[in-house]
């Protein structure tokens, strides 16, 4: 009987405890409430990972920087994070249309037909998914893709490689011919295929005995398997390495064997103090706070937005010094002048060639479809035009000097 | 003269069913204040608004209502499938992949036939061929079982890996755009091949799983079929003597399992996601495993089950919103509560008793 009464007792408590905890919330709700109520917008934010993946990471810093700069509160913006490209994506968004925000933002390429999805549900939201590749074709108002002229970063990023190429050549490190990349990226994707095709084109433009090799690891966030596709570059004598896929694996590789790594994403040199040369990266705040104001201020936003050197939305990190080649950070800011200028392009058709001819007209995918169908010339006056008939990159070429060491994904 | 253990654990006689379940009413409340604690502890936030965040999040508006109820009724459905294999004492951990198989036959389905004949064919081919594949699954391994008497356990969990793998081929196969590895939303214009919605989007699971719950009760406790999976549950040997085929007793019980959870497969790909991933089951097919013994292969106690689970997945999101705790800490959370619930399992079996020292043994 004791023992029972002990029980019946321990019940008691508990359920006490819980019954008080019932009350606790609407309290929180209200004053979220009355928060809400205030400011003419409220902003949601919908990311695929969290701040371990350094591809949201960048997105997380993105978002606050633009809040911060705009003036808004804690309680104008809700972030949701890891959100799997599936229904999920939807049931968050939608999730966010309850809690009244009136832009929400997507950070996943997968993310993009939820997105759509919602936004043809609820018409009176803004909708802006970035890296997406339906907005413009779809004619549905309230969605819009962005995305930046990050091959220009990319390319940068590769003259500072070259650079650092050309310092092992001299110093008879290795000798020209043994200047060879290695580049782990996540799929076959036009988004991955521009990424270091332009990488490698920065690199050629100061280093023309360069070559590459590329391998896919299928995901967009695997740190073991990008770890490992990294070491099997570096055993295939690959003296740089860079990459397109969001975990730290391959910094970390490199670190461990002593190899240069140009980054992507942001700084990675915390993982990588002796090896990490320079990141390129999209620093998406520029978009959020364009279209956060287009939303205050009811402006339309275009369909298809895309960010450049110019509006600030490509950006380079500083130069690690110890590990770059002296006189990186000055020949960076040349050759960016001359891309703002436009008087020096990415995707130069002399600069480069398919199964060894140049490129005097291609018919790229721009219009999504499930046959792949090519809708558009790209090329005008010798120069491919990449992210100039839509945001998202759509160069898919196997440009000569790089070898695709599996093409699985 | 042999060293004897301290403690003793011995069977106890079956508690009174009041009895039992207060235990398990007490002890569920019990495992919360220690989550309680463990919250202060670890992050300083009150354990309540944690617990009234997890709420929110699972029941805070018409649609986390709605989406927990259809969670719980996609668990409930794997759980229901699962269970006349458990009960049969074979060990199926292959839920994962019968589930998965189903949707890769489904997406098959809309993919190659959607806008080529009316919608209500392909929901049917669809239907039929994901059925299918599920007992596919379902079958090979019973039947090496039956045949070879092949390790189930491995069997069931190496076809997981061959769903996945098989799935991840079509996934390329049909991905759009070339090289992203994504299917996305199979025809999301023209929206052929999905499941007409009843009411809202929430409802036709809830109604299948409720109707599985019912049948499912039914075959376990009054069929002929239910009691001879139970015979060979507890006894092969009897069974056999009793006259009962146990090779096509098993057979027959995978199929059907397999065929169960591809219907639940069906239903996610054609009825919610309309997509097709590798994660689409989302590890659902092991914590259904975990469902169907929790709750003693009883349909109704898994409906509390699973929405205990569910409700502590779906309130994990809003946690880590909301409060800026990692969503990981809701998981702990769920893994403390489970914790405790199957720990008292224990206790009420079993009693534990101190050897008194002076006594002695033959």
């Amino acid at each position: 009987m004791k023992k029972f009464l002990a029980l019946i007792l321990a019940l008691v408590m508990a359920l006490s405890l819980v019954a008080c905890g019932n009350d606790a919330p609407p309290a929180d709700d209200g004053a979220a409430d009355d928060g809400a109520a205030a400011p003419a917008v409220k902003v949601g934010f919908i990311c695929l990972h969290d701040e371990n993946s350094t591809y949201d990471l960048n997105f997380l810093n993105g978002a606050k920087e633009a809040i911060a700069n705009l003036g808004l509160t804690e309680a104008d913006y809700i972030i949701k994070t890891n959100i799997p490209e599936g229904q999920e994506c939807y049931e968050a968004a939608m999730d966010l249309v309850d809690a009244g925000c009136n832009i929400i933002f997507a950070n996943s390429f997968g993310h993009e037909p939820y997105m759509l999805q919602a936004a043809q549900e609820v018409p009176e939201v803004e909708f802006c998914h970035s890296t997406g590749t339906l907005a413009h074709t779809a004619d549905v108002p309230n969605y819009h893709n962005a995305f930046a002229s990050i091959y220009e970063g990319r390319f940068l990023a590769g003259v500072a490689a070259g650079m650092k190429l050309n310092e092992m050549i001299e110093s008879g490190k290795i000798t020209a011919d043994q200047a060879k990349m290695g580049y782990v990226g996540a799929f076959t994707y036009a988004e991955v295929v521009s990424g270091y095709s332009s990488f490698y084109l920065g690199a050629k433009s100061v280093c023309p005995s360069v070559t590459m090799d590329v391998t896919f690891t299928g995901s967009w966030y695997d740190e073991a398997l990008e770890k490992e596709g990294a070491q099997k570059l570096i055993d295939g004598k690959c003296v740089l390495i860079s990459q397109h896929a969001d975990s730290l694996g391959a910094p970390t590789a490199c670190e461990n064997a002593g190899v240069p790594n140009v980054s992507y994403n942001g700084s990675t040199q915390a993982a990588g103090p002796n090896t990490y040369i320079i990141s390129s990266r999209i620093n998406w705040a520029p978009y959020y706070e364009f279209a956060i104001n287009a939303v205050k201020n009811g402006e339309a936003i275009p369909a298809d937005w895309t960010g450049t050197l110019g509006t600030g939305s490509v950006v380079l990190t500083d130069v690690n010094e110890s590990v770059a080649a002296p006189g990186t950070a000055e020949k960076l800011a040349e050759v960016q002048a001359a891309l703002e200028a436009g008087t020096l392009h990415v995707y130069d058709c002399s600069t480069f060639t398919v199964k060894g001819e140049n490129l005097t007209s291609y018919m790229a995918d721009v219009d999504t479809d499930e046959a792949y169908t090519p809708d558009t010339e790209v090329v005008e006056n010798g120069v491919f035009y990449e992210s100039k008939f839509r945001s998202a990159p759509y160069f898919d070429l196997e440009i000569d000097g790089i070898t695709r060491l599996d093409v699985a994904f | 003269m042999h060293k004897q253990s301290l403690f003793h654990i011995s069977k106890r006689e079956a508690l009174p069913l009041h009895k039992a379940l207060l235990i398990r009413g007490g002890i569920i409340l019990l495992s919360l204040v220690f989550c309680g604690l463990v919250t202060t502890v670890l992050t300083g936030e009150n354990p309540f608004s944690v617990y009234g965040t997890i709420l929110d999040g699972a029941f805070g508006t018409s649609r986390r209502l709605g989406v927990t109820f259809r969670n719980v009724a996609i668990l409930l459905g794997i759980s229901l499938a699962v269970t006349p294999a458990f009960k049969m004492r074979f060990w199926n951990i292959g839920a994962e992949g019968q589930v998965l198989i189903g949707c890769l036959a489904t997406t098959a389905c809309m993919i190659l036939l959607g806008d080529k004949i009316p919608n209500i064919l392909v929901i049917l081919i669809s239907l039929i061929a994901a059925l299918a594949a599920g007992a596919l699954w379902g079958f090979l391994p019973a039947f090496f079982k039956a045949k070879w008497n092949t390790n189930e356990t491995l069997f069931t969990l190496m076809m997981n890996y061959v769903a996945t793998q098989l799935s991840a081929f079509f996934i390329i196969v049909w991905e759009v755009p070339k090289g992203a590895g994504k299917i996305g939303i199979i025809n999301q214009t023209t929206k052929a091949g999905w499941l007409p919605e009843l009411g809202n989007a929430y409802m036709l699971p809830i109604l299948v799983a409720a109707i599985m719950t019912g049948v499912i009760y039914i075959y376990m406790q009054y069929s002929k079929h239910g009691y001879e999976i139970a015979v060979v549950g507890e006894s092969q040997r009897t069974a056999s003597y009793a006259g009962i085929k146990v090779d096509r007793v098993i057979i027959r019980t995978m199929v059907l399992s397999g065929a169960l959870c591809s219907l639940i497969g069906f239903i996610l790909t054609s009825g919610v996601d309309h997509t097709l991933t590798t994660t689409i089951v989302d590890g659902r097919g092991f914590t259904a495993v975990m469902v169907s013994w929790m709750s003693k292969f009883n349909p109704f106690i898994m409906i509390a089950a699973s929405l205990l689970l569910v409700t502590m997945d779906r309130g994990a999101t809003e946690v880590s919103s909301s409060l800026g705790l990692n969503h990981s800490f809701a998981d702990i959370l769920t893994g403390i509560i489970l914790f405790f619930i199957i720990a008292t399992e224990f206790f009420i079996t079993y009693k534990v008793s101190l050897r008194k020292s002076g006594k002695k043994e033959g």
